[in-house]
């Protein structure tokens, strides 16, 4: 089946969106769906009409970004920096001696759901996922945004699933307390 | 006796694949007896919820 670039066009500015999300870059965002929209171009036989031309993309599109975090990731010149980030979050700060939760323990979110309509919730989610360190930030969009699994990531990424583990349990813990803070808190009475 | 700190890990990884029968037993007690841990569960799954939600994108 033959695909017009005319078809493409009204699906360039969602493929962005969903880059941009991922990679919190522009000009890698711009990238990625360029070639993507090459790359159906160039082989539009592998688009089955089964699915349709915005999930087909999609799939390319994944496949695009998650090469472009892996070699974001191993960039020598980030990794400088990146390390150094990586150390400080400590979450054990929130548990006392015993390990039991301190002051900041999880409270009960009333029908968090309801939010996910919310354009001011998404404003805090956004900047509550920016404020990881680098790294960590993609491991956690690329299990959870783009669900792979932990054995893909570290195949990707060239780590350890312990360090996987380990890198995904802050982001979550980051994530929750940013949350909570920000936004259910006020909830709260 | 499991602690929260160990109970939250747990509950971290069980997101990402199966725990052994003994974690997943001990967790368990755990939860029954931890209102704060289960309250932690329910926002590591409306996270993961809202992460692959389509919404903050479209």
């Amino acid at each position: 089946m033959a695909i017009r670039i005319e078809d493409l066009e009204p699906l360039r500015d969602y493929l962005y969106r969903f880059a941009l999300f991922q990679l919190q870059h522009s000009s890698s965002a711009e990238d990625v769906v360029q070639e993507t929209l090459l790359a159906a171009l160039e082989k539009p036989d592998s688009f089955h009409n089964q699915s349709s031309l915005k999930t087909w993309l999609t799939g390319i599109l994944k496949f695009k970004i998650i090469d472009t975090q892996r070699r974001i990731y191993r960039d020598p010149l980030l990794l400088v920096t990146v390390d150094g980030e990586e150390d400080s979050s400590d979450f054990d700060v929130l548990f006392d001696k015993t390990g039991h939760w301190g002051s900041d323990a999880p409270r009960r979110w009333e029908k968090p759901e309801a939010n996910l309509e919310d354009k001011q919730f998404w404003a805090v989610y956004t900047r509550c996922s920016q404020l990881m360190p680098k790294r960590t930030a993609m491991v956690f969009a690329m299990r959870e945004e783009l669900g792979l699994e932990i054995e893909q990531i570290c195949q990707q990424l060239e780590i350890t699933a312990t360090n996987c583990s380990a890198m995904l349990y802050r982001a979550r813990m980051s994530l929750r307390l940013c949350l909570e803070k920000n936004w259910f808190g006020n909830n709260t009475p | 006796m499991m602690n929260c700190r160990q109970a939250s890990i747990l509950l971290s990884s069980l997101q990402d694949g199966p725990l052994t029968l003994s974690q997943r037993y001990r967790l368990r007690l755990h939860l029954v007896l931890c209102r704060d841990c289960r309250n932690f569960n329910h926002q590591l799954h409306f996270m993961r919820k809202a992460a692959r939600s389509p919404s903050h994108w479209e």
